[in-house]
């Protein structure tokens, strides 16, 4: 085939990008060197949209022991113990092929934990989809589910935690983001940066087809009428493979073999094996003849751009073939030497005796494409005026069972029991709380980890959005009583084309930042995905941050369900009656406009550690954070969770008692309290000036406020528990 | 007390098994499928996972691995032998217990804890649990046991229905079933009852931070029957 400007765009390529290579190269490139050119520098691979301002994220602290750059972070958990851990998205193939789109992100993103030496001890997701009137929904999500479940339950690794949204601007591009843990030896942890002349270069795993040819370029591309055409594009997964691969690789790396190692994830073994060249700044040389393939007559062109899954590159040390081929023969893995490191610095391939690509590794690299995009700021929108007269007619708690019911709040039961959550036999706090907890299997450890994303309070002001998101992990870590250590974000926005949306994501990620740093709450891995468009129409953007924190000892982990009744409950944090945005305001009251909560820093940071020292201090009975719905919905969780009622008994604040009850304001907290701690607890409290109110009083089995209205918790269990079972079953 | 417990290619509740039986007290060996040999054991577990993949029908290849002919023997001659899960899925298939497990009712995957009754008490596995019902945890999605009428009948007669579905009082109905399993059976014995199939995980419930507590008591008095 020869190659041109036209077969260049066909790829996905800029004009400009395509004189750009030529240039480098010094000549045209030939079919399957474009093909690589293509795969290294779309958007999903090269990042050449984001990298300018991704760079501006804080990377570092005390406890991280790898940030961004490898296939995931890595953090310090003590007694030579660490956690690798990341989030990745799968949102295109989903969309195609919902269930093997998403069972193939979590199939990707545990290769990406594993190849780092750590074995995978959680899963989490993040998934988003279109409005449930919309006709796609449900099966969507019953295949996303479906996926999900799929590759994890046959691995073996629980899935802990989740968020599942609704909203119709996702109905053309829903969201699949998927999280994993691996717990690794610190003195055991693996690169991918190559070393060494002539060490042989292994090719490990599943053979390779014809499938996700060309798949991290339709992830960076917007999606038309045309998407079914794409489904080939879409790759298959197989969990079973990949368990073995899994026992193999912890198998090998046991020994001292391993030079370096990498998976082969988006575009393969293009990608896979120019990153080890690059960070090594070798070069590699490859003999596509002894690739195992699944199907015949595989071109260079297509073996190299496969995305068949369960695969992995390996540089090994000298004359250690032998001893590693026993390995992945006893778990019935081809292995393969297929080329070498060479002295070159260029990617060298050869195919029936032919040379069919020779590329310097720079200009693949370091001199791939890099935009600085036009963006648009977003202005803070102007707070509205609630008129009086439109609380006055509402009924608290007919207010609160829609709420429960509304689908962003219900309960996920139906979802996380379709998850292996209990597997490895570690989980001690399983989904449905603030954050899932596993124990380090064998210690007193355990690790915290959640993951969120507020995609309305960052598309009403991306700033703001992007500071909350961040401050959400950290409570969710902390209602658990974990420390939180660093977290891994995924960013899932427009595209970076439209002003707007690289607007939205350059604040988003500006937020994200602020929030961080002052939390010293470093973000250690990440991945961006644009694109998330049909037509015209953007997602709203939806940053998900993917939250790790620490706890010292497991027995004091806090739940939130209420422990006891006579128990005192407390707000933890100011609530000045921030409705804009909020589930009241877009639902009940129908105002979509308005700025969303403020987020203040140093609360955040005051209220957080001041809980944390409670905890510490045995006097946290329960605790959660309060997000969606306010106080009253915090409350009714706790309340549903623990089969216990409460007596709310609104403090004499100047806002009224529909304000106080449904407003999103920030860094705040319910907790349960011993009566006899009162003292104790406020002391510290007001001695870190920490702002709190007494709420009310756990009672058996209603919710009043100020002794008089009242509604049976079994009630409002139904309310949160139906909508999603019966949804489905419809 | 010695005990062996099989890993399969895609066994991934092999080292839960492994844990929870050191904890009450059996000097546990892994054995490799591909081994011809069992070492002497005085209970051998076939644990949950997804042997091969769970491909072909769930199962059925494991039970023709290389180290199945030893397990089968060592059953034959009254050996004590449990199947967990995918084990007792592949216990079916040796055809060491009878029947078969279909496709949970609504074509799920199922984790959650679930209340099982015990039916028989005459037996080396449940012999002198003061308990009647247990909680007990499920993760499946092929969990949905089926007989034949003639097999059902023999089943009754002999007394091998090991445990029931049912609620945290006991009782045996409809809505208690997870899976749609014919009578609620939850684990099944062979006619000499040294074999146990079950799809309840009680190497899950074997401490107090995770889904509960019942599993020791299981474990504690299988060790002890055994002595």
């Amino acid at each position: 085939m020869i190659v041109n400007e036209q077969v260049a765009v066909d790829h996905g390529l800029k004009r400009d990008e395509y004189a750009k290579i030529c240039e480098l190269l010094k000549r045209t490139p030939n079919i399957t060197e474009l093909g690589i050119f293509s795969a290294m520098w779309n958007e999903h691979c090269s990042y050449k949209s984001s990298r300018l301002h991704l760079k501006k994220l804080p990377t570092k602290g005390k406890k991280v022991i790898q940030g961004p750059g490898e296939n995931a972070g890595v953090i310090d958990i003590e007694d030579n113990d660490a956690i690798v851990f990341k989030i990745e998205s799968h949102n295109h193939p989903s969309f195609i092929e919902p269930y093997q789109g998403a069972a193939t992100g979590v199939g990707g993103i545990m290769r990406d934990v594993f190849t780092m030496g750590a074995r995978p001890i959680a899963n989490l997701n993040s998934i988003h989809f279109g409005s449930p009137q919309n006709k796609k929904t449900k099966n969507l999500l019953r295949g996303v589910v479906h996926g999900i479940g799929g590759y994890g339950n046959c691995m073996g690794v629980p899935t802990i935690a989740g968020q599942t949204t609704f909203d119709s601007s996702y109905n053309g591009n829903i969201l699949v983001n998927a999280m994993t843990l691996g717990l690794v030896k610190k003195d055991k942890i693996f690169y991918s940066k190559a070393a060494g002349l002539n060490k042989p270069v292994i090719y490990v795993g599943s053979k390779t087809g014809r499938d996700g040819i060309h798949g991290a370029s339709m992830a960076s591309a917007s999606f038309d009428e045309k998407i079914e055409e794409k489904k080939p594009t879409v790759q298959v997964g197989d969990p079973f493979t990949e368990k073995l691969l899994l026992e193999a690789c912890l198998e090998l790396m046991a020994g001292d073999s391993i030079i370096a190692i990498q998976d082969m994830g988006a575009a393969g073994l293009t990608s896979s094996s120019i990153e080890m060249a690059s960070k090594g700044n070798l070069g590699i040389e490859i003999n596509l003849n002894k690739v195992p393939c699944r199907e015949t007559k595989m071109t260079p062109y297509e073996i190299m751009l496969s995305e068949s899954q369960e695969r992995m590159l390996i540089v090994l040390e000298n004359g250690k073939e032998e001893q590693a081929k026993k390995i992945f023969d006893k778990w019935n893995l081809d292995f393969a030497v297929i080329g070498k490191t060479t002295k070159s610095k260029k990617i060298e391939l050869y195919f029936d005796e032919e040379k069919v690509a020779d590329i310097p590794v720079n200009t693949l690299v370091e001199n791939s494409p890099m935009y600085d995009r036009k963006w648009k700021k977003t202005k803070l929108p102007k707070k509205n005026k609630i008129k009086k007269e439109d609380l006055k007619h509402l009924k608290i708690i007919d207010v609160l069972k829609k709420i429960l019911a509304n689908p962003n709040v219900c309960s996920k039961e139906w979802i996380w029991q379709q998850y292996d959550h209990t597997v490895m036999g570690d989980t001690i706090q399983k989904p449905g709380g603030d954050s899932g907890v596993v124990r380090v299997h064998g210690t007193d450890k355990a690790v915290a980890a959640s993951v969120d994303s507020s995609a309305i309070y960052c598309w009403a002001h991306p700033l703001t959005g992007g500071k909350q998101v961040v401050c959400e992990s950290f409570r969710n870590l902390i209602s658990v009583g974990a420390k939180p250590i660093a977290i891994t974000n995924c960013l899932n926005f427009g595209s970076p084309e439209n002003e707007e949306n690289m607007g939205e994501f350059v604040e988003c990620v500006q937020g994200i930042g602020e929030a961080s740093e002052y939390l010293k709450f470093p973000v250690v891995s990440g991945n961006v995905s644009f694109y998330n468009q049909t037509k015209e129409e953007g997602i709203k953007p939806t940053p998900a941050i993917g939250g790790v924190g620490l706890i010292k000892n497991y027995q004091n982990m806090i739940t939130m369900d209420f422990k006891e009744v006579d128990n005192l409950v407390l707000v933890i944090g100011k609530t000045e009656g921030h409705i804009d945005q909020s589930l009241f305001a877009r639902n009940i009251l129908d105002e979509k406009n308005g700025p969303p909560p403020e987020v203040n820093l140093f609360n955040e940071k005051n209220n957080g550690e001041t809980l944390l020292k409670l905890i510490d201090n045995n006097l946290i009975k329960s605790a959660h954070d309060v997000s969606l719905g306010g106080i009253i919905t915090a409350v009714s969780k706790m309340c549903i969770k623990g089969k216990k009622g409460i007596n709310i008994k609104k403090p004499k604040y100047l806002i009224n008692e529909i304000e106080y009850l449904f407003a999103e304001d920030q860094g705040r907290y319910i907790v349960e309290i011993n009566k006899k701690d009162f003292k104790k607890v406020t002391e510290i409290l007001n001695k870190n000036a920490v702002h709190f109110d007494e709420l009310g009083t756990i009672t058996e089995n209603k919710l009043y406020i100020n002794d008089k209205t009242k509604v049976t918790i079994d009630e409002l269990s139904t309310s949160n528990k139906s909508w999603l079972i019966n949804y489905m079953s419809k | 007390m010695k005990s062996s417990v099989i890993t399969f290619p895609g066994s991934n509740c092999d080292r839960d098994m492994d844990v929870a039986l050191k904890k009450y007290g059996f000097k546990n060996k892994m054995v490799w499928h591909a081994d011809a040999e069992l070492p002497k054991s005085d209970l051998v577990v076939l644990p949950g996972g997804f042997s091969y993949g769970d491909y072909l029908r769930c199962g059925s290849m494991a039970s023709k691995s290389k180290i199945m002919q030893s397990v089968i023997n060592f059953a034959n001659s009254g050996g004590m032998v449990m199947g967990i899960c995918n084990g007792f899925q592949i216990l079916v298939e040796t055809g060491l217990v009878p029947g078969v497990l279909l496709r949970n009712k609504y074509l799920e995957f199922i984790c959650k804890n679930v209340f099982v009754k015990i039916n028989d008490k005459k037996n080396k596995y449940f012999k002198n649990v003061d308990n009647e019902v247990l909680e007990f945890h499920i993760a499946h999605n092929e969990g949905n046991y089926f007989c034949t009428n003639d097999q059902l009948k023999e089943i009754e007669d002999n007394n091998q229905i090991a445990i029931n579905y049912c609620d945290e009082n006991g009782k045996i109905e409809d809505q208690f079933n997870p899976n749609g399993s014919l009578k609620n059976i939850a684990g099944i014995f062979n006619k000499e009852k040294n074999v146990l199939g079950m799809m309840p995980h009680p190497e899950r419930m074997i401490d107090t931070s995770l889904s509960g507590e019942d599993g020791s008591l299981f474990f504690k008095n299988l060790i002890n029957n055994l002595k």
